[in-house]
Parts: structure tokens; sequence; C-alpha cells
């Protein structure tokens, strides 16, 4: 296939599990065995309580839109997409990720905030990204 | 009582804006030439060199030998810390006199340090597959958040800028003059939708640098221009990446650096004659303005709309024209305390009467770091 002219993600050994998950269709972040929060991105130890007991789940992939813009000044790779989301989502498990918006037309009155979302993959170079479309889009 | 710190030398580069012929280092060298003539100082007086990039590189090219150097670099904040380092680093006795520098090709991008961040940083892995493309897609991100929980308006967002436009009316150095209106703001262009032109900040070459000393010594050296003491200072930090930012209505390190720098100078906000805010793009005064608790949470985009931050205003905000419409090398810190230095000394372009305590905020990375200072004509 050709390479991708968008930036491919490099996992690292501390992000493998999260990329693997990718790969397999699954959002993984981790969980405090201590407190029982989850975390994002991927780390040692939990933010929250200190503990080094952070165990991979696989998360629901719903998810709410935080907040957003529309870039219309397209980084490379993206001057064929025309403007596009670039978002902050909160999954159902506490955390938040930045991903992009696909399956709408991407308008600011398509897209309001705190609207349900669901997570959906996009293979890139050899990686998948974890991308979010609004509930229902899909069917 | 602690030891009185002042800053006794403030310059910034002859020239702002779009300068191909200037290297990053020329423009630190020349700023930091000009800060030390305007302290009345030479090479031989300064013993502490601080800077984003390399000290040693500083001192080395100036013949300065340094007891004491600072390289934090922590965005555009950074010259409120080399402040804060240095007035902790001159009571503490680790050295006397400290030169401050900065310098940035940024429009140019002439021996300018490369930017771009690994596929295999948090960074990389976490944001830039998603097609950000620098502060205008990242720093903005949050605003959206803030306008649905506060009702903020995008009439209100653009008002920070035709506020900003009013005061670089009045100043010469200023890269933007001519007054707006909110239909000048909405007609730009659209960058990142909330954000049109005019509510990001310009892209320009320059320096500044400053020489910070203790009292006493700037008193035995003569040195040639008034002081401007050091009452208070803050530091802290939220996220690394703008995604991880723990609340995208209010900033965790203007919050804390405020206070920290409000509490250290004994001061209430009643005893502020002017502000300056780092102001990369057009929502950043608004959280800084409550984050530091002059407004309530909400308030801030009436409180500008009605004027009181414009001349003749209560509140005297971002008084050069801030990163809006003054200048903005990409670490705008620098220039926001250059300001507050001139407004202190009564020589600004367009000068607040009687202004004897100014608090400056600066922001580093996209909401990532932040520091406070609270400055003041006399010792407090
Ligand atoms: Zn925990």
């Amino acid at each position: 296939m050709t390479a991708s002219r968008k930036p491919v993600p490099k996992p690292t050994p501390d992000t493998q599990p999260f990329w693997d998950g990718t790969a397999a269709g699954e959002l993984r972040v981790q969980r405090c065995a201590a407190c029982s929060r989850h975390c994002f991105y991927p780390r040692p130890s939990c933010p929250a309580c200190g503990s080094g007991e952070l165990e991979w789940i696989t998360a629901s992939g719903r998810a709410t839109l935080y907040s957003y813009v529309i870039n219309h000044r397209p980084a490379p790779g993206f001057e064929d997409d025309g403007p596009y989301a670039i978002a902050v989502v909160e999954l159902e498990e506490g955390v938040r990720m930045m991903t992009n918006i696909v399956g709408v037309e991407i308008t600011p009155e398509n897209l309001e905030l705190d609207m349900p979302l669901q997570v959906v993959f996009e293979k890139r170079g050899d990686m998948h990204l974890p991308l979010f479309e609004p509930t229902g889009a899909g069917l | 009582m602690k030891d009185a710190v002042v800053i006794a030398g403030a310059a910034e580069s002859d020239e702002l804006g779009k300068l191909p012929h200037l290297s990053t280092l020329q423009l630190q060298l020349g700023s930091a030439r000009n800060a030390m003539a305007d302290a009345g100082l030479t090479k031989d007086d300064i013993d502490g060199v601080a800077c984003v990039g390399s000290p040693i590189q500083i001192a080395h090219s100036l013949g300065i030998t340094p007891a004491w150097l600072d390289g934090t670099g922590v965005g555009g904040s950074s010259f409120l810390f080399h402040v804060r380092h240095a007035t902790a680093a001159i009571r503490a006795g680790l050295c006397h006199t400290v030169l401050i520098t900065h310098g940035e090709s940024g429009r140019s991008r002439v021996g300018a340090a490369r930017m771009a961040m690994g596929p295999d940083s948090v960074l990389g892995q976490f944001e830039l597959p998603y097609g950000v493309l620098g502060p205008t897609t990242t720093f903005t991100i949050p605003a959206l958040r803030y306008m649905k929980e506060t009702g903020l308006t995008h009439e209100q967002l653009a008002e920070v800028a035709v506020a900003q436009r009013r005061w670089a009316n009045l100043n010469p150095r200023a890269a933007m003059r001519d007054l707006i209106t909110v239909d000048d703001v909405f007609a730009s262009r659209m960058v990142a939708y909330p954000f049109h032109l005019l509510e990001c900040c310009l892209v320009t070459d320059g320096g500044g640098a400053l020489i910070v000393t203790s009292e006493d010594r700037a008193r035995a050296l003569g040195t040639a221009k008034p002081l401007v003491h050091v009452l208070g200072t803050g530091e802290s930090a939220d996220a690394p990446i703008i995604s991880q930012m723990e609340d995208f209505t209010s900033s965790k390190g203007f919050r804390l650096s405020s206070a920290a720098a409000f509490a250290e100078a004994g001061i209430s906000h009643d005893d502020v004659d002017h502000v300056m805010i780092y102001d990369a793009f057009a929502h950043v005064p608004i959280y800084g303005l409550e984050d530091m608790g002059f407004l309530k949470r909400g308030e801030a985009g009436a409180f500008i709309a009605e004027g009181h931050t414009s001349p003749g205003g209560r509140l005297p905000l971002n008084t050069n024209g801030g990163g809006l419409s003054y200048t903005h090398t990409g670490m705008y810190g620098m220039f926001a305390i250059q300001e507050a230095v001139r407004q202190l000394r009564g020589e600004a372009a367009a000068q607040v009467p009687g202004a004897e305590i100014s608090v400056v905020l600066g922001n580093g990375g996209m909401f990532a770091s932040a520091a406070t200072l609270v400055l003041a004509g006399h010792r407090g």
C-alpha cells in the first residue's frame, strides 16, 4: 500500500498495548487497581493516587464531544479533507483524548458539545487510529 | 524581609517584525547588549545568564563568565520563570547580576531550532496524527467548551482583538495599528473555527532582554533607569498536550502561579494598576482575568467588551497591543515583561497614568506552563 502522507504514530514500549488494541479493533486505556480510576495517555503510575498497579482494560468506545476546532488550514496530508474537526472527546471511562470526528458533515451546527459519539478505527500505514463518529451514524 | 530584587535594565531588539537579515543568535545578543546599555552596565557586571536554548552560547558570545546558568525552556512563559529563578538565586547568593535574554526568528526562521516532534513522542502519537498544525489548532481547542459553559459569545471573543488594537493604535512600534471592529474580525479569514485570523497572534522576529540584580547592587553600581521591584512570583504547569488539560474552562497554571505571586507580594487585586496577559489567541486574556481572580468565572468577556481593559478603562490590559497586535515571536512572554517595565518606569508609548503595580501572566505551550510576576515601581 502507499505510505500515508498523514502523520503515522510510532509506538513506544509504554504505548504498545494501546496501539495493539486499536489494531485489534479495541480502544484500550489503563485502569488503576488501587483506586479504580482510568488514565490516558499511557503511564507507569496512576496520576491520581500514585499506585504502580495499572492494568489495561478495553473501553466501551462510547464518548461525548468535549470540545473541538474546525481547522481551515490543513496540516500536511489533510489537504483533500476539506475543513476537518480536531476534537477532544471524553470517554465513558472518564478520560479524554484527541481525535477527529468522522461520519458527519463537519459544520458547527452538526457538532454540538456533549453529543454522543462512538469509536471507529481508521487504518493509516501499519497503524490504526481511533476516530469518533456520532452514535448511530454508521448504522 | 527578603532582600529586594529589581529589574535594573530592560530593552527590546532595535527592530521587530520581519527580519530575515538577523539570526536567532543575533536577536538574542543584540537585545542583551541593549538591556546592558539600558542599565548602564557592561558584560563584566554580569555573572548569571538565562535564556531558552543555550545560556552557554549567550555567555560565551558576549564574553561573560557565568557563575549561574538557567536554560529553563517551557515555552513563551520561560522568561518569567527566569526572573523568578534569578530572584531566588540572587537572594541565595548564587550570583549577583543576571542577564535574561530572548531572541527568536519566529517568522523568518533564520538560525532557528527545529521544532518538529518525533512520531514516537507523546504529541506525535496522540495529537499529531489528527492533523494538528501548531498552536492555531491546539491552543484554540478549549474555547468552545468555555463558550458553552459560560455563555461567552463570538462577539465577545472578537472584542478582545478590538480592545487590544485600541492600545496598539497608540503605540508606534506595534505591527498592527489600524482600529478594527467586531465586523472586521468576523470578516477576516477563518483559521480554526471559532477563531478568525484577527483573533490569532502575529508571527514575527524580534527579541528582548532584562538585567536582574539586588536593589543594593543596582544602587551601588549606579544603574541608569528607575528600578522595577520584583514583589512576588509564581510558577506552575498543567498538561504537556492540550487534550490532557485538566479543565478546558480554566488554566490550572494560571490559577496556581498567580495565587503564589499575589501571596508573596502581599497585594490584593484592587492594588493592581496594570496587567499583561499572554495573548497568543483571543480567549487567553479571558481565562487569565478570571484565573488570576480579577473577575469571576464567565465575567471576562463582557468586561472586555464593555471597554474596561481598553484605554481609559479601569483595568488597563495588554497596553502594548499584545501578541495580537504588537508582536509575537513565538515566545511572547519577554515582551509582556518589557511593557510592564515601561509602564512602571513611566516610559510606555500608551502610558497608564500613575501605574505603580503591574502583574504579568505568562503562558507556555498550550496552557502547559504558566508563571506570574508582580512588579512595582517601589519596594512594596
Ligand atoms: Zn490510582
